[in-house]
């Protein structure tokens, strides 16, 4: 029963949604435009905390940026404008999906490469065992030499 | 041809441990920042209350010298640790700092300088949201800047400044721009 109660508790917790750190105080009237600072604030980097969007972080510098991406929405910023003001401040960084470049290359087509890479290896291996174990189409029937070798090793063991 | 493919993990292992070895020696807040060569950005702060003849922080007032530009807040504790350093500098050097008050309320920003002493030329006001600091690309406090005579932001520094990494590093970048 109480490890029940501990599962439930446990599924509550995962299934509860995240707490965002935006403070109502901060939040735009319009509610489309809002809509778009979170969308926003979801795929940019917190500075300080690195690994949180600015969203997620309850960092002054997060709380800053946050208020300075809704002035340039409430400004007509597009979200592309929002973007490359952050990119130009602090560089391709401050986005959490990093963008797809020359400089970016081996990140975004490393681990495709070393998937098919794996597979191609995988797939001659196996084509390779397969043809030096397969056994010869003709069966080739024993000589009269075998056949009697294996009669008298048949008769030793007394069969 | 299977020699080196039986040697092909060994390398392999070397090499992530290179990797790995290189990565533990590198700190993660030291972000490249992108406002190298560019322009100090437009800026015309306020100064702080009672600072005498002090008439904030402009784009233009750094333009003509080489100077450093110091972020900080009385908030900042990293900032108290690297005072004495900036302090000893307005005695024994010739090189201008100026400071940014950095998310924080003026009276505050004056009355930590009267406390600790006051090692700048100029200090201009950057109240929250920081927009200032945004616009240098800042990610904490204390950091500085280096910008030469046209006004061009050519070095940053994240972290207190020491006398070390002032003797080593900011000291030969400046001289070299002074040339």
């Amino acid at each position: 029963m109480r490890h029940l109660a501990l599962c439930a508790l446990l599924l509550g917790l995962g299934m509860a949604s995240p707490a965002w750190a935006v403070n109502p105080d901060e939040m735009l009237k319009d509610p489309a435009k809002e809509a778009r600072a979170r969308e926003l604030g979801r795929e940019l980097r917190c500075m300080v905390c690195q690994n949180q969007s600015i969203d997620d972080s309850d960092a002054d510098l997060a709380r800053d940026l946050r208020l300075i991406v809704r002035e340039r929405i409430d400004l007509g910023d597009s979200d592309n404008d929002v973007r490359r003001f952050l990119v130009e401040r602090y560089g391709d960084y401050v986005l959490l999906k990093p963008p797809f470049k020359s400089s970016t290359l081996a990140l975004w087509l490393g681990p495709p490469v070393l998937l098919l890479g794996a597979a191609a290896t995988v797939a001659l291996f196996y084509r390779r065992r397969r043809r030096t174990t397969v056994t010869p189409a003709v069966e080739v029937p024993l000589s009269p030499e075998e056949q009697r070798r294996l009669d008298r090793l048949l008769k030793e063991t007394g069969q | 041809m299977r020699r080196v493919l039986y040697l092909l993990p060994v390398l392999i292992f070397v090499g992530l441990t290179a990797l790995f070895l290189k990565g533990l020696t590198m700190d993660p807040r030291q972000i490249p920042s992108v406002l190298i060569d560019r322009p100090v950005p437009e800026m015309a702060l306020a100064p702080l209350p009672g600072r005498g003849a002090d008439t904030g922080l402009s784009t233009a007032d750094l333009k003509g010298r080489v100077s450093v530009v110091n972020i900080y807040g009385s908030w900042c504790i990293a900032c108290v640790q690297e005072h004495p350093t900036l302090m000893a500098l307005k005695q024994q050097s010739d090189v201008p700092i100026h400071g940014i008050d950095w998310r924080d309320d003026p009276e505050q920003g004056a009355a930590w300088l009267k406390k600790h002493g006051d090692p700048y030329q100029r200090v201009g006001s950057d109240p929250a949201p920081g927009r200032t600091a945004v616009d240098f690309g800042v990610t904490g406090a204390p950091e500085s800047f280096i910008v030469d005579r046209n006004g061009i932001i050519r070095y940053k520094h994240v972290g207190p400044i020491t006398p070390e990494n002032w003797r080593k590093t900011l000291l030969p970048i400046i001289r070299e721009l002074e040339k």
